[in-house]
């Protein structure tokens, strides 16, 4: 079996966040970079499949060359080879852009299973994976706990919302977008860092893939959100100001 | 709290490779996950938590700067920084991986035969078999060139009379290193658990290294066969060999523990309030306290670094080392007390990691080279005279 991981470097849970002078992006330039975590999953879930069924485990990564580190930690943890999308740095693509990208480089790896995290944890869109599905004219399924591989099929558990589930079973070659905690992920062992050394990572560059570079989408403006500190005082009796409370919890706060 | 991210007021990091880096992380997490919820109860209850050394084992903690026969192959440095993670969690821990790689794996690979190496290492690499190293005595401590145990040449055996004490996994290994007088010359054997006339039994009443095993052995008529002598570890200068390994790793272990110390007081401080509902922090004596250990901490980073690039070369000493053990100990001790002292009543509380550090920190200024001993063997290195009489 193949599987093929696509997994994004994002800024680090613990770094400091401060807008850059541009207003468009974060500054990076003090940042710390790690793997997108519902991405760490998706590679644990294939390094899990590849122990039962065999096969190999290769990772997909559009992003500048910083973005070399999380593929080698990948590599560490055992993924067999790797190939880098290289992108110039500060490269302002969009999900259609990026899944795109992945789509065009994953297609020569011809792959049984392409996992990745349902969303990024920068972003938030939810979209590459499926937009990547769409572009490769492979089924998918998103949100994903479980994975039974059948061979000629996959039988997944789906995570709805309130506590449903649902299992779905398509055909393969498919993409599974995968939801974080689903697994416990495991420690790059030494000797797998040590491996990782030799392990292949295949670079392109994003122009060899003819995608267009200009983005259907761009962050005009980001901002902190404005610190909003409204007190009200509720007036009345008693009885009146527990009415007005429950009303305004109820209508203008929501959480009622 | 969020967990450990390290301690580097320096860039300390921009020392270090990424792989290097990487091999810490694996390390700090395998401490945040598994050793740091369970070593209170383990300190208290004076167990050592051994259900987590055949992961250590998996992880390629043991023998971990050691080529070959299923040992992970690391630098120097990356050995180090493992040790530095393993005693943030606590000094026993990292003491039984010392033990376990400096001073039983590193003895059979260097002074073993091909049959030792291949039956022994990769077990003790995996954490399958557990090793422990006897030198010390009840009267020879410092001086272990005294040590009275023999080792009778009899008919192709050996046969070994005498007693160990203060041996840290003693009990419960499946294998010893011993080392003993035979022929007139100090000589190291490989002695299994089981063989007939050796025992063990352990140490109890410890106010330190709660979470480690530490016990006697004793030796009354053990034979031993010869192909259980240790071919090259003839000579007392094997045996230091062994420490000097050993010691190694501490110096890079006790940075850890006062990495701990001083982030504990230093984010304690920051919350802790007193008098005009101002955080201790904001007191220039606690300030200087901070200031002291943060500047001894980095201090010994980069001393601890540069020994590892060296020993990487081929180029460390043991008087090097030996620096770098007595410093590192003697500074994350200072860092323990102070961090006490800032912690106020909660500073005696097991609560907090502190008085476990500090107490642990006791005996690794004792073992490996007490203090006293490391400054004659640096004493001795600028003069040339030898002190230690
Ligand atoms: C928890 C624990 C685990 C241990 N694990 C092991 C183990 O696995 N294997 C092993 O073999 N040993 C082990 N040891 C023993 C340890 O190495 C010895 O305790 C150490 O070498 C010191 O010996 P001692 O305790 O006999 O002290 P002593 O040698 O009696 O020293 C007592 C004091 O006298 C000072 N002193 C002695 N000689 C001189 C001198 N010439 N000049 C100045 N001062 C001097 C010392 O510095 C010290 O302050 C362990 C000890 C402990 C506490």
């Amino acid at each position: 079996m193949r599987i093929l991981v696509a997994v994004k470097q994002v800024i680090g849970r613990d770094a400091p966040l401060r807008v850059n002078a541009a207003r468009t992006w974060v500054e990076e330039n003090d940042a710390t970079f790690e793997i997108n975590e519902p991405d760490a999953y998706a590679l644990e879930a294939a390094l899990q499949l590849k122990e039962k069924h065999g096969g190999e485990v290769a990772v997909l990564c559009a992003g500048p060359e910083r973005a070399a580190k999380t593929i080698r930690e990948a590599l560490a943890k055992g993924a067999d080879r790797a190939v880098h999308i290289e992108l110039p740095e500060a490269a302002a693509l969009d999900a259609l852009g990026t899944a795109s990208l992945l789509a065009r480089a994953a297609e020569a790896e011809k792959p049984d299973l392409v996992l990745t995290g349902l969303q990024s944890d920068d972003l938030g869109l939810g979209q590459t994976g499926v937009v990547m599905a769409e572009r490769m004219g492979l089924p998918h399924a998103t949100i994903i706990m479980e994975i039974d591989f059948r061979g000629a099929a996959v039988r997944v558990k789906r995570e709805l919302e309130g506590g449903w589930f649902q299992y779905v079973e398509m055909p393969v070659p498919a993409v599974l977008t995968i939801q974080s905690g689903i697994a416990k992920l495991r420690y790059a062992t030494l000797m797998g860092i040590k491996k990782a050394r030799s392990k292949e990572i295949k670079t392109l560059a994003a122009a060899d893939l003819g995608i267009p570079s200009h983005p259907a989408a761009v962050i005009e403006r980001l901002y902190m959100p404005p610190r909003a500190r409204q007190a009200q005082i509720v007036e009345g009796t008693p009885q009146e100001k527990a009415a007005r409370l429950v009303d305004k919890l109820r209508t203008e706060a929501r959480v009622l | 709290m969020a967990g450990f991210r390290g301690v580097d007021y320096m860039m300390i990091d921009s020392l270090f490779s990424e792989e290097e880096l990487m091999v810490r992380q694996t390390a700090r997490a395998f401490v945040e996950d598994n050793v740091v919820p369970v070593i209170r109860g383990c300190y208290r209850d004076g167990v050592f938590p051994s259900h987590l050394i055949r992961q250590m084992g998996e992880l390629g903690f043991f023998g971990a700067n050691l080529e070959g026969y299923g040992c992970a192959g690391m630098s120097n440095v990356e050995y180090g920084l493992i040790m530095q993670e393993l005693e943030r969690g606590d000094s026993g821990v990292r003491s039984f991986v010392s033990v376990q790689g400096a001073l039983v794996m590193y003895p059979i690979l260097t002074y073993g035969s091909e049959e030792q190496k291949q039956r022994w290492l990769p077990k003790l690499a995996s954490g399958e078999a557990i090793g422990c190293f006897g030198l010390t005595e009840p009267g020879f401590g410092s001086n272990p060139g005294g040590m009275l145990t023999t080792a009778r040449s009899d008919g192709g055996d050996w046969v070994l009379n005498g007693e160990k004490t203060w041996i840290t996994n003693g009990s419960a290994a499946d294998l010893a290193v011993v080392f003993a007088r035979g022929d007139g010359r100090v000589r190291g054997f490989l002695v299994e658990k089981g063989t007939k006339g050796y025992s063990s039994s352990d140490i109890h009443g410890k106010l330190s290294m709660r979470a480690s095993v530490t016990s006697s052995l004793s030796f009354q008529d053990c034979r031993v066969p010869a192909e259980n002598a240790l071919p090259g570890a003839v000579g007392l200068k094997t045996a230091l060999s062994c420490l000097t390994q050993a010691r190694y790793g501490i110096g890079w272990g006790a940075i850890g523990a006062a990495m701990d110390c001083y982030e504990t007081a230093r984010q304690y401080a920051l919350v802790r309030k007193q008098f005009n509902d101002r955080p201790i922090a904001s007191h220039q004596l606690v300030q200087e306290k901070l200031a002291w250990m943060i500047t001894e901490i980095t201090k010994a980073q980069l001393l601890a670094v540069q020994v590892g690039r060296i020993k990487d070369g081929q180029r460390a000493e043991a008087a090097h080392i030996s620096m770098l053990k007595r410093n590192n100990v003697a500074i994350a001790l200072e860092c323990a007390r102070l961090s006490r002292d800032l912690l106020g009543a909660n500073g005696i509380m097991d609560e907090y990691p502190v008085m476990r550090h500090l107490a642990n920190l006791e005996t690794v200024k004792t073992y490996e080279g007490t203090d006293h001993i490391h400054a004659l063997i640096i004493g001795e290195r600028v003069t040339g005279i030898p002190a230690y009489c």
